[in-house]
């Protein structure tokens, strides 16, 4: 019958030795970690046929800097899809996000603290206002979410006069990609301490575990005493609230905001969440999951550029990535359909 | 029991559906037994028999959706009909279904809906809405129907769309090669005023007319006195009467519905009026509910039932805040709450639990471990030192799986991977390890094998004990009669009968349940409620 999928991750061992208890078979653990091993493969390829580009210390560091990004945005993907909720408008809030900083602290001359903290609240606003539609109105999320997200990307040429803008804070920089630990830059680790903050949510509050039921079974949910629409409204927030960070992240990587290279993370950060959620835990989507999933695609992509071959495979490679990311992920659900809006 | 005789309009004409030797056995249940049912063409056929009479089981048979034991026979005018009957031949063999959720779309216009069937079959590429409204105008106007076909569903009235439904089948069973054929109408009354009843029948009778043969299946006695030439009357699986519409009384038919059953278990019933009243309950009104009010003791198990659609089911959904009332307060040891303004997580809070039927769909979710669907009212508690103690989770899990005997007792297996029965222990152990002060059931034992019944009235009883008021919301009399101190029967939404200790059985509440439909048809001026 059901795939019984054990999140390895979160239940310990039982203590007695009990007949039924979840004991990894070594099925199991080949499928929770089949995406490391193809991380690894993938890796050494590249390292064996170029290792002196591909496994040089600037080209790891750079990969893992560069892509923390999309880790971020990643995890405020998969905060609502967890609950059952699209957000097509992350791409377009961190866009609006990195280009409120750049007007704010480059042209206006505005502190960069008071600039990323209007930048966070303005994606809880956002977050509130696509709830509010979805909650109130109850209409779909992806539609919600991708009539917010064009509106967004208007605002942002609006206030930009399409144009990119430069001269941020060199304190951001430095913080973000110049000031390294073991030769890595902050973002990184930025990026790492989101994964184990969500988690420790996901897999260990009684928050997150409701954040679950909200996404797998609204009526149950709803009749064991949850209040489904505050989840699903904390979580478009929360949601929200991370792509205006991971849209700081991006200003503080390229040291300026232009308005329109960050929406090309909205793909990738889809391809990385559905990726993600046939490993570590299959079948869930969670952080570590996701951000083995990311480096997969940059490694992937990274690799392929070294190679010489031409910028078109990126798309080929999020867009083949998320398709066969899903269809795996279905294979883990033993393809029951599911319901996303 | 002799049958009845056939009604046969030509002398040897072959009968429109015949079935012989029909037993289905579930998990070593027989749902039936060695029925047999024959039915003649532009004969009206009524099929009556309790809940778990195996009046669905046959149906479901027809329609193809149950394969029948080996040995099973049916012939459809003479010409025999390979069995399991394939999903694809109903409309070539001219059988057609209308289940009392009548399978329309209600987004969409009639004529739409009337070409529902026509769309998923045909092969034509091009569809002329010109010709096909004409159609639809003209097959309305054969039976002085004005439905306009560009009306959506949604727009009709209750009885219109069971109307459109019922000749909508009626054009399957028409475009069938071997001509008559033989509809199927399953409950198809419960949510219609009596006006719409009459409208219903009349199309009925004007159907057989054109040489169909209908099956009626149905509760209530009245209509199949009404509408009927014939009935067959099942009870535990097996035919118990078939008689001739017209020379029956109703007794004859309580009779055989209700039968004569032997050695039942009963609770050990208390006078639930020893207890005191923890719960008041007044002037409860919902979509069907109507000014409801009743007191709880602490330690009752109360029965509700009554006919499909006389409101019993929609109470505990009421008193827990699942669907908002549109009056009624539950007053619970002194606190009193507005049902009006009630929501489940203040009605968890007060100590009220509810354990709807849907059970993969409302009550736990499948696709989560046993772990997670059963700690999800507790989990708080297990919250310790910011994070939640998964060990002891488990342990609370494990422990809860042995006393409910759930098999295989493995928290951290999906909730869908267990059987049905297994499924509900989980579900129940889940709120009665939170102590409730009020715990209402709906349905608890729908496709539960009888050992794993006996397990849950044992978990109902030992939580009666401890306090605990319960309420049981079915259809199931006999269920009702084995755990319940009080049943109450409801028909269009008020509260009509209500019987207390030993004058409880599986046939007073039969008989009770029967009489409210006849209180129910005079009860039809009524205004139509919301389907």
């Amino acid at each position: 019958m059901t795939e019984i999928s054990v999140p390895q991750t979160t239940k310990p061992a039982p203590l007695d030795g009990r007949r039924g208890a979840p004991r990894m078979s070594l099925a199991k653990l080949a499928e929770a970690y089949a995406l490391v091993v193809a991380l690894l493969v993938l890796v050494g390829v590249f390292g064996l046929l170029r290792p002196e580009a591909f496994l040089s210390w600037s080209n790891i560091s750079t990969m893992l800097g560069s892509q923390a990004v999309l880790v971020v945005l990643t995890m405020a993907l998969i905060i609502p899809l967890t609950g059952g909720d699209f957000d097509l408008s992350v791409a377009s809030m961190l866009t609006l996000s990195s280009m409120l900083i750049a007007v704010m602290n480059a042209q206006m001359g505005i502190n960069i603290f008071i600039a990323m903290g209007t930048a966070l609240v303005i994606g809880a606003v956002v977050g509130a206002i696509n709830s509010w539609f979805i909650l109130y109105f109850r209409i779909p999320s992806l539609i919600v979410t991708l009539g917010t997200g064009t509106f967004i990307n208007g605002i942002v040429l609006w206030i930009s006069g399409s144009m990119t803008i430069s001269g941020l804070d060199q304190g951001l920089i430095d913080y973000v990609v110049v000031r390294r630990i073991l030769g890595v830059p902050l973002a990184f680790y930025y990026a790492l301490a989101l994964c184990a903050a969500l988690w420790y949510f996901f897999d260990y509050t009684t928050p997150g575990r409701r954040l679950l039921f909200v996404g797998r079974g609204r009526e149950v949910a709803r009749l064991s005493g949850i209040r489904v629409d505050r989840v699903r409204f904390y979580s478009l927030i929360a949601s929200g609230v991370l792509a205006a960070a991971a849209g700081i992240l991006y200003a503080g990587t390229i040291g300026a905001a232009d308005p329109l290279s960050g929406l090309t993370f909205l793909l990738p950060g889809f391809a990385a969440a559905f990726l993600g959620a046939t490993s570590i835990s299959p079948g869930r989507f969670n952080p570590w999951g996701s951000l083995v999933a990311v480096y997969f695609l940059v490694a992937g992509i990274t690799g392929l550029t070294i190679l010489g071959i031409q910028t078109f495979v990126q798309n080929l490679f999020y867009g083949g990535g998320l398709v066969i990311a899903v269809a795996l992920s279905q294979l883990v659900r033993n393809r029951e359909a599911q319901d996303f809006t | 029991m002799k049958a009845a005789p056939l009604k046969r309009r030509t002398p040897g004409e072959p009968s429109a559906l015949s079935l012989r030797h029909l037993s289905k056995s579930f998990g070593g249940a027989l749902a039936l037994d060695d029925v047999e049912l024959e039915i003649m063409p532009g004969e009206i056929h009524g099929l009556l028999g309790h809940n778990g009479s195996g009046k669905s089981t046959l149906i479901k048979i027809l329609s193809g959706y149950h394969t029948p034991e080996p040995g099973a026979e049916m012939l459809m005018r003479g010409e025999p009909v390979p069995l399991p009957v394939p999903a694809t031949a109903a409309r070539r063999l001219g059988l057609a279904f209308v289940h009392q959720h009548l399978g329309l779309v209600p987004s969409m216009t009639v004529l739409e809906n009337l070409l529902l069937g026509a769309i998923a079959t045909e092969t034509h590429w091009w569809l002329d809405w010109r010709r096909r409204t004409a159609a639809a105008r003209a097959l309305f106007a054969q039976f002085d129907l004005r439905i306009d076909p560009a009306a959506r569903i949604a727009d009709l009235p209750p009885v219109e769309r069971a109307l459109v439904a019922i000749v909508r089948a009626f054009e399957e069973i028409k475009a069938a090669d071997s001509g008559g054929g033989v509809l199927v109408l399953d409950e198809p009354t419960p949510f219609l005023p009596k006006a719409g009843v009459d409208q219903l029948f009349d199309l009925i009778r004007r159907i057989v007319h054109n040489g169909a043969a209908v099956i009626f299946v149905s509760h209530d006695i009245d209509e199949i006195m009404q509408i009927t030439d014939r009935a067959t009357i099942l009870r535990d699986g097996r035919v118990a009467g078939s008689l001739v519409t017209r020379e029956a009384s109703h007794d004859d038919f309580v009779e055989r519905i209700v039968g004569r059953s032997l050695d039942l278990y009963h609770r050990n019933r208390t006078d639930p009026r020893a207890g005191e009243v923890c719960a008041r309950i007044s002037g409860v009104s919902g979509a069907i509910v109507a000014d409801a009010s009743l007191d709880l003791h602490a330690g009752e198990v109360l029965g509700l039932t009554g006919l499909i659609g006389s409101g019993f089911d929609e109470l505990p959904y009421l008193l827990f805040g699942a669907r908002r009332a549109s009056a009624g307060t539950l007053t619970l040891h002194g606190l009193t709450h507005k049902l009006t303004a009630l929501a489940p997580p203040e009605a968890i809070g007060a100590g009220i639990a509810l354990l709807p039927a849907d059970r993969l769909g409302a009550a736990g979710v499948g696709s989560l471990p046993v772990l997670d669907n059963v700690s999800l009212p507790v989990l708080d508690e297990f919250f310790q030192n910011l994070l939640i103690n998964w060990t002891a989770v488990f342990g609370r899990a494990a422990q809860l799986g042995r006393s409910y005997e759930v098999r295989p007792n493995a928290p951290a297996l999906n909730l869908a991977s267990l059987s049905g029965g297994n499924q509900q222990k989980v579900l129940m152990a889940k709120w009665l390890q939170t102590a409730p002060k009020l715990l209402m059931l709906d349905e608890p034992t729908q496709g539960v094998d009888v050992g794993a019944r006996q397990q849950l009235f044992k978990a109902l009883g030992a939580a009666a004990a401890a306090g605990t008021a319960i309420v049981v919301a079915s259809t199931d009399y006999e269920q009702l009669a084995q755990i319940c101190d009080r049943v109450l029967i409801f028909a269009r939404g008020r509260i009509v009968a209500e019987l207390v200790g030993e004058a409880i059985s599986k046939e007073t509440i039969g008989e009770q349940c029967l009489r409210s439909g006849a209180f129910n048809g005079e009860g039809r001026t009524l205004e139509e409620p919301v389907a």
